[in-house]
């Protein structure tokens, strides 16, 4: 392994690792006041939907059909495994058709 | 890393184990996403010239899907050591709003442990960890979907790049729909347990907007930021908003 590239990854790794000690410690303190305990319960809905908005705006019909029908599915079936792959195969067939 | 608690009653480990087995297999059926995911990693390295020693050592330390195949985007020779490591930073820095998250899941560890268990926070197994709910030993549970993802992603790296070409597009097989399909499915059972529709606009709007300015990964966090700030902002005592 050359050292030039470890050095590079150790960088990154050092860096990503530091961003989530710095965030749970801040978030630790948010605990204390009301207001900021509110926006922290619900910060895992928001970054959810954050993470899969840009993902959906950047596909087309056959990605959003497959995903109505996965959040019609995930609605009923509460086991992970069926929307999952109800989507996959939906969006598998829906590209061909579309 | 399971370690032991501090008085280690047999009920109590049990306990802890039946709970990080149930993260793993709640886990599985992400796994194979990831799997799929890491193959094509691996052979992308191999493509751009990393040893097989390099992309195991980067896919085992950085640990994030994401910085790993910008870096390679970015990749030269001599390293450019500081684009890579602003690069990291810049798309990594949603585990800030992340890791704020997970003090709940890990309450009563000591802070080491705790700090330690950060590593193997990521997207996808935070996000099946949340929709867990105040369940008990809520920690052993995070760290059976952490430990079964990292040995995916860490094992699949290796594999594709002794595979290299031959790993198909992922595309070709929907599964770059995978990762789509499981956050909106978890988002669906968060969305049930707390509804707060004007948090999940904000969210949907702020990050839609974002990613048509600016794009990249910045979309996660002003979309994260701004259903925090609607949540924090509403009336108290209100939980219907």
């Amino acid at each position: 392994m050359r050292p030039e590239v470890l050095l590079a990854f150790l960088a990154m790794a050092a860096v990503s690792y530091a961003i989530r000690v710095a965030g749970f410690l801040v978030g630790e303190r948010l605990h204390k006041h009301p207001r900021l305990q509110a926006a922290l319960d619900q910060l895992p809905a928001a970054i959810l939907i954050a993470l899969v908005v840009p993902l959906l705006a950047h596909g087309g019909p056959a990605e959003w059909l497959a995903a109505v029908i996965v959040l019609v599915a995930a609605w009923f079936v509460d086991l992970l495994l069926i929307p999952l792959a109800l989507g996959v195969v939906c969006v598998v067939l829906l590209r061909a058709v579309i | 890393m399971l370690a032991p608690m501090p008085t280690p009653s047999p009920s109590l480990l049990t306990a802890s184990r039946a709970a990080f087995l149930a993260g793993l297999a709640r886990c599985a059926p992400v796994a194979l996403g990831v799997l799929a995911y890491g193959l094509v990693f691996g052979a992308l390295a191999e493509q751009a010239g990393l040893s097989i020693g390099e992309t195991a050592f980067m896919s085992a330390f950085v640990y994030s899907g994401s910085a790993q195949f910008v870096a390679l985007g970015l990749w030269a020779l001599p390293p450019p050591v500081l684009a890579l490591a602003g690069t990291t930073l810049l798309i990594n820095f949603r585990f800030f709003l992340i890791a704020a998250t997970m003090n709940r899941v890990l309450r009563g560890w000591p802070r080491p442990r705790a700090l330690l268990a950060l590593f193997w926070v990521s997207d996808e197994n935070w996000a099946i960890t949340m929709t867990e709910g105040d369940r008990p030993n809520w920690g052993a549970f995070f760290l059976g979907t952490g430990v079964l993802l990292y040995l995916a992603w860490l094992s699949a790296s290796i594999l594709g790049y002794m595979l290299g070409a031959v790993v198909a597009d992922p595309k070709r097989w929907g599964l770059d729909f995978a990762f789509t399909a499981m956050f909106l499915a978890l988002a669906v059972g968060l969305a049930r347990k707390r509804r707060a529709p004007l948090v999940w606009i904000a969210s949907a709007g702020a990050a839609l907007l974002a990613d048509r300015l600016i794009g990249g990964s910045t979309p996660v966090l002003v979309g994260g930021l701004a259903g925090a700030a609607v949540a924090a902002l509403r009336p108290r005592g209100s939980d219907a908003s």
